[in-house]
């Protein structure tokens, strides 16, 4: 039986994760390649990394990093954060990254979802879409949600699919951070609309949050950063509910 | 014992070279007929679409030469599917190795094409690690390969189809071991033993 997935995701800057992360077994926590082989081990189903840095420098710095995670790692993990073109994407999955994430590019330039699933296959396109409710209607925001843009989340994500897009990561920014559980209305919506995986992320706070949005929100996968990085959220004990729930899980 | 793992425009040849390190393997990427021929085992990864890559095959003369190894060879995923005699994907002729067709998964049964994550494996036989039963590996594939007289692993997905067959001297795998933590290790040191 095809599983749901438990998706830990790092933020990476200048080649490390970003402070705040707290892993008592970890001699650098630090240091993404050593992170992401815990979470690996741990039972993690993949993982995804973002490269909040942005100038060209730095990109060469994570191109690096993405071929260390994949010659250490092994499990699916894809990568995100300013791409903007098929040239930006052809030396992430060369270095070994297995799917790589469109935002804030897609929506300015929606061609750009056909043009990487024509080179590369639409397996590994990965549209995030982060959205909040705004006079009763979720609306897609780009530019880490600081920039409201004319898209609506549904219409949008279909447009993704259509274009090539193989899975939805939605983030509601409405619930990320609150840790009260992620937007269940707008995934069970979102999964009746798609035939394409969708990734619910934002809200996660306990193991019932990701029972609730599997159950209820119908998502494929869920993701989450600071619950598991803090340790509030354990990956082994939230599988060993999630199993209990009845909901299938490697 | 040498391997070589094909080099075409495949997209997990990476990961899957990272994977047979991790093992302590000692292999070569290569496209060089002559090295593929004299290896003692040859991988040929897939990732990507059927017609493209059965063309650069062909282009390359990599086809009749697949077709002819002796040794043991691995097709993982698209290389799977390239090794049978038709794929549904673009209508493609394939190298028929394994006289059987692939298909395209329906959209019935509120199925999610493609066929993407962690799924199990069942009825376990032939050179596969029987421990390995019920144990989970990654999946990424919108076509499939049904059960036929050749599988040696079966996985659900709307339908039981070929998660791994042999024919002689044709191993293949429909889930990328390489990806796949231990269980997938297993597997791929499995091949490495037969």
């Amino acid at each position: 039986m095809l599983t749901k997935r438990i998706i830990p995701c790092l933020d990476i800057k200048d080649g490390r994760t970003v402070k705040g992360i707290n892993f008592i077994s970890l001699r650098d926590a630090g240091d993404p390649v050593e992170l992401a082989a815990a979470y690996a081990a741990q039972g993690a189903d993949e993982l995804v990394f973002l490269d909040i840095t942005a100038t060209t420098e730095d990109r060469k710095t994570f191109a690096k990093l993405v071929k260390e995670i994949a010659q250490h790692v092994n499990i699916p993990f894809t990568v995100g954060g300013g791409i903007s073109s098929v040239a930006d994407v052809g030396p992430l999955l060369e270095a070994g990254a297995d799917k790589v994430s469109i935002n804030s590019a897609a929506v300015r330039q929606p061609q750009l979802i056909d043009e990487l699933a024509k080179a590369f296959g639409t397996q590994c396109i990965v549209l995030a879409v982060d959205a909040r409710k705004v006079n009763n209607s979720w609306m897609v925001h780009t530019h880490g949600g600081s920039r409201p843009t004319e898209h609506k989340l549904f219409s949008w994500a279909r447009e993704g699919q259509n274009r090539g897009a193989g899975e939805i990561l939605f983030t509601s920014m409405d619930h990320d951070g609150t840790k009260s559980g992620f937007a269940i209305d707008p995934l069970q919506k979102l999964n009746e609309l798609l035939t394409i995986p969708v990734i619910a992320s934002g809200g996660a706070g306990n193991a019932m949050h990701f029972a609730e949005a599997f159950m209820l929100g119908k998502c494929d996968a869920a993701l989450a950063a600071s619950v598991f990085h803090f340790g509030e959220i354990k990956i082994p004990e939230l599988k060993t509910y999630l199993r209990a729930a009845n909901i299938p899980i490697r | 014992m040498r391997i070589a793992v094909i080099r075409y425009n495949a997209g997990n040849i990476q990961s899957v070279s990272y994977a047979l390190e991790r093992l302590g393997a000692s292999f070569e990427v290569t496209s060089d007929p002559e090295k593929i021929q004299t290896a003692d085992k040859v991988i040929f990864p897939g990732v990507g679409e059927a017609s493209t890559t059965m063309r650069f095959l062909q282009e390359k003369g990599l086809n009749h030469l697949i077709m002819s190894l002796q040794q043991p060879v691995l097709g993982v995923c698209l290389g799977m599917q390239l090794l049978c005699r038709f794929s549904e994907e673009n209508d493609t002729t394939c190298l028929g190795v394994f006289p059987v067709d692939v298909r395209k998964f329906g959209l019935n049964d509120n199925l999610k094409v493609p066929h993407m994550g962690w799924n199990s494996l069942d009825k376990i036989s032939g050179w596969l690690p029987a421990a390995i039963q019920g144990e989970f590996t990654y999946f990424v594939h919108s076509f499939y390969v049904p059960v036929n007289a050749w599988t040696v692993a079966e996985t659900q997905y709307g339908i039981p189809f070929s998660a791994a067959m042999r024919k002689d001297n044709f191993f293949a795998v429909q889930f990328h071991p390489e990806k796949s933590a231990q269980t997938g290790e297993k597997i791929l040191q499995a091949f490495l033993n037969v």
